[in-house]
């Protein structure tokens, strides 16, 4: 069993061999994420990758709302063992389950909705989560969101509605790197202080203060999980860097979307050591 | 011309509300959202009946849209109630997205469509909602006649795989389809034989197009009267029929002309059997306020201007 760092490496290896590939994609914010997802797919989900069911009754569900951040994902639902890890290497390739952003639509095991417009993912996750409440299913879901993606009004009708149906069976995930496309957040349209939104609108509130910091994101997300089952919807506020751990990729909104050329990818792999072995 | 009896008028949502009511009793897994509107869609009886399989999400549609979605994840068979420019235009990213793409077997219930919404007027009376449906891959799109068909397609779309746009509307307007008659998605509803033109309309002007008829065999005209309650997936077949029978077509919705359903049957026709064709729709407008039936003769979706399409369109046919 690899540790987790060591898995997470292994994640942004792929991610920045994907991108590099395919010289599209989205680098900067899959690598913010990275420890977050790695800490929640290898520790904390009660999921079941080799038996997929759309449905997921009776295992914890988790929706990328910022679809963007695809190759992050995929990396690892492969390392998780919902898919071939061989099929990373057709990351937005024609006829690839692998889209831009992820769907349904090609089949791919472990996605279980379509995202790449933004603000749709919590609404989603809402659903899911009352409809496990129907069910009697004790399981938990857990979202994702980027920050600048808080700029959609359907999150705030979102927003509002978990915490006056006690939808408490919900772990939604802010990250919170403070970039997006055209720059800081802070210029484009300030989002003010989120956890207090969040808190203002009812949720529960748990801040993570380096959501690159493996720790920290697992002892965050293990209190949200405790704080489940109260009758509030836990809303994380997850402080990340873009790029977290390529050292020319941190810092700004430059690596949002842009892929490295093939000496930006060797400096880049330099700094993220082969552990699981590559694709 | 087939008699047709009017039981008496009767609202084509109130379908809805019973067709919801009795599918919730036949499958625990079908639950309900409203927008704010339960009133209006005649959701109460389900409501009532089961309160823990209703969601009430406040003036938020696309947060609805969304949750709906999500419901189908857990073997929920979701139905959304708001009215139909809510359903469609103000929410359409999210339908197509969450829904559409990701295949989810959400049924998009639209009450209040068209111009006979009424009084109300053009903000929320939409006549293009059917073209923003039928557009997204994989949807059906179902407009039933009369309040016994609207129930009925409620029913069916429950046992239904897939998302499904179902569009009926407010006002009190004939009830006359057979209630026993089950309602089969995709395939038309032949409701009278003729020999000399083609009339295919849904929603509220198929019985504008029995009254048509009507008026056509007083002037020896023997008029074929298709309900293609079903926009798609197309019955091709019964319009090919038709249109090889009779030689010309006019089409009848409550729905801009773009978009709509005759655009569909002219798709058809010209790519199976050229036909001349005339469209009863609204053209490239916005509604009014207005009582619905001073709107459907404002906007010429009346039995009259039925007859008149008819009598060009027989015109226009190669002899």
């Amino acid at each position: 069993m690899h540790t987790l760092p060591e898995i997470s490496s292994q994640v942004r290896r792929d991610i920045v061999r994907m991108v590099h590939k395919v010289n599209s994609g989205h680098p900067g914010g899959s690598l913010g994420c990275t420890d977050f997802l790695v800490t929640l797919y290898f520790d904390l989900m009660r999921h079941n990758p080799k038996n997929f069911s759309m449905d997921g009754e009776n295992e914890d569900l988790f929706f990328l709302s910022n679809g963007h951040i695809s190759p992050v994902f995929y990396s690892v639902l492969a390392r998780s063992g919902y898919f071939p890890v061989a099929e990373l290497n057709t990351f937005r390739h024609i006829d690839s389950r692998l889209q831009g952003h992820p769907t349904t639509h090609e089949g791919l095991p472990g996605v279980r909705i379509a995202s790449g417009s933004l603000g749709q993912g919590m609404s989603v996750a809402i659903g899911a989560a009352l409809a496990k409440k129907v069910n009697g299913d004790k399981h938990l879901v857990f979202t994702l969101h980027g920050d600048g993606e808080l700029q959609e009004g359907q999150i705030w009708e979102a927003a509002m509605f978990a915490p006056h149906n006690k939808v408490d069976n919900l772990i939604c995930t802010i990250d919170a790197n403070g970039q997006q496309i055209d720059g800081a957040t802070d210029n484009v349209l300030g989002l003010g202080d989120i956890g207090q939104k969040f808190k203002t609108f009812g949720w529960d509130v748990v801040t993570i203060k380096d959501g690159n910091d493996l720790q920290q994101v697992g002892d965050g997300m293990r209190e949200a999980i405790n704080r489940t089952g109260k009758g509030k919807p836990i809303c994380v506020v997850m402080h990340t860097e873009m790029g977290a751990g390529v050292d020319f990729m941190m810092g700004s909104h430059k690596w949002h979307g842009i892929a490295p050329n093939d000496a930006q990818l060797e400096e880049a792999l330099a700094q993220l050591p082969e552990t699981l072995g590559d694709y | 011309m087939k008699k047709y009896t009017n039981s008496g008028n009767k609202d084509t949502r109130s379908g809805f509300g019973e067709g919801l009511h009795e599918a919730g009793q036949a499958n625990k897994n079908v639950v309900a959202l409203c927008a704010d509107l339960i009133g209006s869609l005649k959701m109460d009886a389900f409501k009532n009946e089961f309160p823990d399989r209703f969601f009430q999400v406040g003036i938020a549609e696309a947060n609805m849209m969304g949750i709906a979605a999500g419901l189908t994840i857990g073997g929920k068979i979701p139905f959304t109630g708001t009215f139909a420019n809510f359903s469609t235009g103000r929410v359409y990213d999210q339908i197509r997205q969450s829904i559409a793409y990701s295949g989810k077997n959400v049924k998009i219930c639209a009450s209040h469509a068209g111009l006979t919404l009424g009084e109300d007027g053009a903000t929320h009376q939409i006549l293009e909602d059917v073209g923003l449906m039928k557009m997204l891959p994989g949807m059906t799109v179902i407009c039933p006649c009369d309040f016994n068909q609207t129930k009925a397609a409620t029913l069916a779309i429950a046992d239904f795989d897939g998302p499904v746009y179902l569009r009926f509307g407010r006002p009190k307007v004939a009830n006359f389809t057979d209630p026993t008659e089950p309602f089969i998605i995709g395939k038309a509803q032949m409701l009278n034989e003729g020999t000399d033109v083609t009339i295919v309309a849904n929603g509220h002007l198929v019985w504008k197009a029995i009254e048509a008829g009507e008026l056509l065999a007083t002037m020896g005209i023997s008029s074929e009267i298709i309900n293609m309650h079903t926009v798609k997936p197309l019955d091709e077949e019964a319009i090919i029929a038709s249109a090889k029978k009779t030689g010309c077509v006019v089409t009848a919705e409550e729905h801009q002309r773009n978009g709509g359903l005759g655009d569909s049957v002219a798709q058809c026709l010209a790519l199976n059997l050229p036909t001349p064709q005339e469209f009863v729709a609204v053209n490239d407008s916005f509604g009014e306020s207005g009582t619905p039936e001073q709107l459907l003769e404002k906007y010429g979706l009346s039995s009259k201007a039925i007859v008149e399409a008819a009598q060009k369109v027989i015109s226009r046919k190669k002899t």
